[in-house]
C-alpha cells in the first residue's frame, strides 16, 4: 500500500515560531520521502541542535537528535555501518558551519552516500538571535547589540571546496522546488549538500520572506515586486560534471563558486554542482573489502549460541612462540 | 626462580632499537623462557633517546626490575644514561668509537639531566666523557667490552663483497643484539629463526640481517669469554605467545564481534586501530568473510560520534583513544549515556595533564573516566591489569555494553601498550557473546525504545529494523524517545537509567568485579597495570618470608563497595598502589567505604613501577618505617 504524506508525520507538537521557514523544509522532506516510496524503517533522519534539531521528532522514520555540531559524525557512522539505510542529516547553519565546520569539511572528503540539509537563516534562533556563520559582516539583526564583526561563510563554496559531490540551494517558501531538490540529493550517488534559505521571522529582520521576495523593490513598470530569488534551472546553467577531465571539472567547480557569490540583488537556487564521477565512500570500501555492501558491519553474524564465530587461529598462530 | 636476567639496548629513535629488542625477545621465548619487555621513548620521530629493557626468567614475570644485567650501546647517550644502572657483575658492550665523546657532545640531553650527570661524574672524580662513566661502571663491578661497530661493518662488507654495507650504520642495532647473543652463547639457529620471522615479508632484508647477525654472533662468541649468563634452552611447556601490549584488546575486539572502530591518531592508543585495519577482513566459521570497518576520523569528537551512529545500527562498535582524545569525547559520552547506547571506549591512559608526558606511563584518568560527561548517567569503567587479561576483558566489556545498554570505558595504559611479554595463548573457548536485549525482529506495531521494564533495560531495536522505529535525543525523553520536560517523566527516566548501576553490581559475577590475588593482614589494593609489579613484588616478599595480600579492583564504576568491604574485613593495613599523584583509587575508597588506606605507594615519573622499588617500599611498610605517602622515582 502506497504511503501518504500523513504517514510521515508524527503527533509530536511542533513548537517552532509561527511563520518559521523550518515548516516548509519539514513538509518538503515528508513529501520527498512519500514520493520516493522508501520504506519508513529504512530511513533515518539525523539532526543537530537548535530549532532545526527538532526536525527528526516531527518525521515518522527513525529519528536521531544528536549534539550541537556533531550530526554528520553520527550520521556517517550509521551509514558506513549499514549502507542499506537512507540517511538524511539536518541542522542549522551555526551547527554545521560554526561548531561543526571541521566535520563539514571532513565529510566532504569522504563522500559518504547521504544527504545533508542546512537550515540557513543567519542567526542562532533558539539562543535568541546571535549572529551565525552565514550572517554578513556589518549586518545587525534584531537582537544583536552591535553589528556583526565577522565575515560570512559561503556554504556552497565551502561544500565544493571540501569535496561534496552534489551542492544545491533551496528556499523554504518554494516547497515544490525544495522537494525536488531533496529527491535529487537523496538519489545522488555520494554526499549531497543542500543549503536551504529559511527566514527566521523572530530574529532575522533583514533576510525576511519579504526581502527574498523583493517586496522592498517594486518594478516601476509592472508595479510588482522583483524577487531576489531565481532558479538556476530557469537559466542555461549546467551544474553536471559530464566526464572525467580536469578542464571540465575545473570549469564546473569555478562556475559554481562564481554563482555562489551572487547575493543581494540576485540569489540563485537549484543545483550548483553535481559530480558522480568521484567515487562514493562505499566504493572506496568495496575496493578493499569486496563483500562490504552485501555483508556490512550491521548485518554480520558474530556469534552462534553465545559463542564467537570469528576464526582468529591464523592471527594467534602468527604470535605463537 | 633460577634465571632472572635483564638486557637493555638503547639508541636514537629510528635506529632500530625496537627491532633489536624484538629479536632478543623472540630468541629467548623460542628457548623456552618467559619474557617481560618494556619500551621507553620520547615524543619524537628521529633522534631522541629510546631504550628497550627485556627481562627473561624461567618463571612467569610481570614487570621490570631496577637496573639491568647487560647493556648494549651504539651511541653515547645510551652509555651516559644507563651505564650507572648496570648491576654488579653486569656487562656493557659498546661501540669503541664513542669513548672520547663528552657530555656536551650529546645535543639531545635536557639541560637538567646534563647537570645531574655532570655532578655525578664530578663527585666521583671522573672525566665528563663516555670513558669516564664507563670507569664508574667498572668500579661498580661491571665488565665493559668495547667493539668497533665500524670495523665489523667493514669486515662484513669485504666478506660479502658488498661495498654498500660498509656505511650501513642502520645495521648497528642488529650488530648490537647479535654481539650480545654471541656472548650469551645462545643456539645460533634461534637467532636466524627470529630474524627470518621478524622480516618474513621482506626476504632480501631478512637475508642481509641474517648475514650481519651471524657475523656479529660469531665474532662475539670467538672473542668474548663465556659470561655467567649462559642459559640453556628449555622445552616450551605450554602454548605460549609473545605479545605486544595492544594485542589483547585488538584481538579481543575481533573475536568479540566488534565490527566498527573509529579513531583519531594518538599515542599510545593508535596501534590497536592500526592492527584492526591490517586485519580488516575476517574469517568467519561456516560463513562468508566478515570485516571490521576502521575509520580514521577528523578528531576524537567525530570518532565517538561515528561509533555511536554505528552502534545504533546494531553493530558492536568502539573507539580507542588516550587522555586528550577522551576529554574531547566527554559531551558525546553523556549523549550515549542518556540514550542508553552500548559503546566501548578503549582508553589507553598516559601521563597528563594536558599533553603531559605524551609517550610515558600514568594511571591518571581513572577518576576522569568515572566522572566524564555532564549530567548524571550510568556508565561502566573497567580496568585490565595486563595484556592477557585485556583480551578476555575486551569480550566482557562488549557484553556489559550490550546487556546493560551503557557506554563502557575500558582502561588500559602506556605501560601495557609498550610492553612485550610472553603469555599463555589466548583461549577462544573462554569467550562468550551476549547481546542482551538487542532485537532481530519486531512483530508488534507498538514498539517503544525506552519502555519501562522491571530491570530498567528496554528491548533494543536498531536502525533499519521493521516495526522498530525509535527516536533518540540528547534531551530528556519519553518512552518513544521524544523530547519531554515533564517532571514526572523526568523522575521515571532518571530512575530507569540510574537503577542500572545497582543492577550491574548485582549481576556482574564477583570475580569479574574484584580479583583477590592473595590474602594477608597487610593488603595492597590496586587497579590496572600496577598489577604486574605488585604480583612480582609480593613474590619477592614471599621469599623474604613476608605474606602480603593483594586485591585488584577491575570494576571501578559502579564501585563494588560491599564486595570490597567484605574482602577487607580481616585486613589490618591497607596499601594503595597506583601510578598517579593523588591516589585516585584511594579517593574512591574514601568516598565509598568511608575509610582511608593506611599507606599510598605512588609513582608519577611517567615510568612504570619496577617490582624492585615496590618490594623496597612494601618492606618499609612491613617494618613500620614507611611514610603515609611513599613516592617511587626510579627509571630513565
Amino acid at each position: 500500500m502506497a504511503l501518504k504524506v500523513g504517514d510521515f508525520k508524527t503527533d509530536v507538537h511542533n513548537d517552532w515560531c509561527p511563520g518559521c521557514g523550518d515548516f516548509g523544509i519539514v513538509n518538503a522532506i515528508q513529501m520527498a520521502l512519500t514520493e520516493m516510496e522508501i520504506p519508513r524503517h529504512q530511513t533515518a533522519i539525523f539532526s543537530g541542535i537548535g530549532c532545526s534539531g527538532k526536525t527528526s521528532h516531527f518525521i515518522n522514520v527513525f529519528g536521531v537528535h544528536t549534539l550541537h555540531g556533531r550530526v554528520l559524525t553520527f550520521a556517517q557512522g550509521a551509514k558506513i555501518a549499514n549502507p542499506n539505510l537512507e540517511i538524511i542529516a539536518v541542522g542549522g547553519d551555526g551547527d554545521g558551519l560554526g561548531i561543526g565546520a571541521g566535520h563539514f569539511v571532513a565529510a566532504g572528503r569522504r563522500n559518504v552516500d547521504m544527504t545533508y540539509i542546512i537550515f540557513d537563516n543567519a542567526v542562532y534562533g533558539l539562543t535568541k538571535g546571535q549572529a551565525s556563520p552565514t550572517l554578513k559582516l556589518g549586518e545587525k539583526t534584531k537582537s544583536l547589540p552591535t553589528p556583526n564583526t565577522n565575515y560570512n561563510v559561503n556554504p556552497i563554496g565551502l561544500a565544493i571546496a571540501s569535496g561534496f559531490t552534489f551542492v544545491a540551494r533551496g528556499y523554504s517558501y518554494d516547497i515544490r522546488q525544495l522537494k525536488d531538490l531533496i529527491i535529487a540529493a537523496v538519489k545522488h550517488k555520494g554526499l549531497a549538500f543542500l543549503d536551504v534559505l529559511q527566514p527566521c521571522p523572530t530574529y532575522n529582520d533583514i533576510n525576511t520572506r519579504d526581502w527574498f521576495g523583493g517586496e522592498d523593490r517594486i518594478d516601476e513598470d509592472t508595479k510588482k515586486p522583483m524577487p531576489r530569488i531565481y532558479k538556476l534551472e530557469d537559466t542555461d546553467y549546467d551544474p553536471v560534471v559530464h566526464f572525467s577531465d580536469e578542464t571540465e571539472l575545473n570549469q564546473k567547480k569555478t562556475q559554481a563558486l562564481v554563482k555562489s557569490m551572487e547575493w543581494d540583488s540576485k540569489i540563485p537556487t537549484g543545483i550548483f554542482y553535481k559530480n558522480e564521477l568521484i567515487t562514493p565512500y562505499t566504493r572506496r570500501l568495496t575496493d578493499k573489502i569486496p563483500n562490504y555492501v552485501e555483508n556490512p558491519s550491521a548485518l554480520q553474524k558474530i556469534s552462534k549460541n553465545n559463542a564467537p564465530i570469528t576464526n582468529i587461529s591464523q592471527i594467534l598462530d602468527m604470535y605463537k612462540v | 626462580m633460577t634465571v632472572d636476567f635483564t638486557w637493555m639496548i638503547g639508541g636514537p629513535q629510528g635506529s632500530g632499537v625496537e627491532t633489536a629488542a624484538n629479536i632478543f625477545s623472540q630468541v629467548y621465548s623460542k628457548m623456552g623462557y618467559q619474557i617481560f619487555g618494556k619500551r621507553e621513548y620520547y615524543s619524537n620521530i628521529k633522534g631522541e633517546h629510546s631504550y628497550f629493557a627485556v627481562r627473561i626468567s624461567d618463571e612467569k614475570i610481570n614487570s621490570s626490575i631496577k637496573g639491568t644485567n647487560m647493556l648494549i650501546a651504539f651511541d653515547a647517550e645510551t652509555i651516559f644514561r644507563h651505564a650507572d644502572d648496570v648491576l654488579e657483575n653486569g656487562i656493557i658492550i659498546y661501540d669503541s668509537t664513542l669513548e672520547n665523546m663528552k657530555v656536551s657532545d650529546v645535543i639531545t640531553f635536557e639541560h637538567d639531566f646534563k647537570q645531574r650527570l655532570q655532578s655525578l661524574l664530578d663527585s666521583k672524580n671522573k672525566s665528563d666523557t663516555v670513558s669516564g662513566i664507563l670507569e664508574l661502571a667498572s668500579e661498580n663491578g661491571v665488565s665493559v667490552h668495547s667493539v668497533s661497530f665500524r670495523s665489523l661493518l667493514t669486515e662484513l662488507s669485504e666478506n660479502l663483497e658488498n661495498p654498500r654495507i660498509k656505511n650501513m650504520t642502520r645495521m648497528f642495532n642488529v650488530l648490537g643484539v647479535s654481539l650480545s647473543l654471541g656472548m650469551l652463547q645462545i643456539p645460533s639457529e634461534k637467532l636466524t629463526e627470529s630474524i627470518n620471522s621478524i622480516f618474513s615479508k621482506k626476504k632480501s632484508i631478512a637475508e642481509l640481517n641474517v648475514s650481519t647477525a651471524n657475523f656479529a654472533y660469531n665474532f662475539a662468541s670467538a672473542k668474548f669469554e663465556n659470561s655467567q649468563f649462559n642459559f640453556p634452552s628449555k622445552p616450551i611447556s605450554e602454548e605460549t605467545m609473545l605479545v605486544q601490549g595492544h594485542y589483547g584488546t585488538s584481538i579481543g575486539k575481533i573475536i568479540s564481534g566488534c565490527r566498527f572502530q573509529s579513531y583519531y591518531p594518538i599515542t599510545p592508543a593508535t596501534d590497536e586501530s592500526d592492527f584492526l585495519e591490517r586485519n580488516e577482513i575476517l574469517q568467519i566459521n561456516e560463513d562468508r568473510p566478515g570485516s571490521t570497518l576502521v575509520v580514521q576520523t577528523e578528531d576524537e569528537i567525530s570518532a565517538i560520534g561515528m561509533a555511536i551512529g554505528s552502534s545504533l545500527t546494531g553493530t558492536r562498535s568502539s573507539t580507542c583513544t588516550s587522555g586528550p582524545g577522551f576529554s574531547l569525547m566527554a559531551e558525546s559520552l553523556s549523549w550515549a549515556g542518556i540514550n542508553e547506547i552500548p559503546l566501548v571506549i578503549t582508553l589507553y591512559q598516559r601521563s597528563g595533564p594536558s599533553t603531559g608526558l605524551p609517550t610515558r606511563h600514568g594511571q591518571d584518568d581513572m577518576l576522569f573516566a568515572v566522572n566524564a560527561g555532564h549530567g548524571e548517567f550510568p556508565r561502566i569503567v573497567y580496568a585490565s591489569g595486563n595484556v592477557s587479561d585485556s583480551f578476555y576483558d575486551t569480550a566482557r566489556v562488549f557484553n556489559y555494553a550490550d546487556v546493560y545498554q551503557v557506554p563502557v570505558i575500558h582502561l588500559l595504559d602506556k605501560f601495557i601498550a609498550s610492553s612485550v611479554s610472553t603469555c599463555k595463548k589466548f583461549d577462544e573457548s573462554k569467550i562468550t557473546i551476549n547481546r542482551g536485549k538487542l532485537l532481530d525482529e519486531i512483530k508488534s506495531e507498538n514498539y517503544n525504545r525506552f519502555e519501562h521494564t522491571s530491570d530498567g533495560i528496554s528491548p533494543r531495536s536498531k536502525l533499519g529494523l521493521e516495526n522498530g522505529i525509535f527516536w533518540n535525543t540528547g534531551d530528556e525523553s519519553d518512552i518513544h524517545g521524544h523530547i519531554t520536560e515533564d517532571p514526572v517523566v523526568r523522575v521515571q527516566m532518571m530512575d530507569k537509567r540510574q537503577s542500572r548501576l545497582d543492577h550491574i553490581l548485582e549481576n556482574i559475577p564477583e570475580d569479574e568485579q574484584i580479583i583477590k590475588h592473595s590474602d594477608g593482614e597487610i593488603c595492597i589494593v590496586s587497579w590496572g597495570s600496577a598489577q604486574g609489579p605488585i604480583i612480582d613484588a609480593i613474590k619477592m616478599l614471599q621469599n623474604d618470608g613476608i605474606k602480603i595480600g593483594f586485591i585488584e579492583i577491575k570494576l571501578l564504576n559502579p564501585f563494588p563497595k560491599n564486595l570490597l568491604k567484605k574482602y577487607l574485613s580481616d585486613v589490618k593495613t591497607i596499601i594503595d598502589v597506583e601510578a598517579n599523584y593523588t591516589g585516585q583509587l584511594g579517593s574512591l575508597i574514601r568516598q565509598n567505604l568511608e575509610m582511608d588506606p593506611d599507606y599510598y605507594i605512588l609513582k608519577f615519573t611517567g615510568r612504570p613501577m619496577t617490582c624492585t622499588e615496590l618490594h623496597e617500599s612494601i618492606k618499609k611498610v612491613v617494618n613500620n618505617d614507611a611514610e603515609k605517602r611513599e613516592v617511587l622515582t626510579y627509571g630513565a
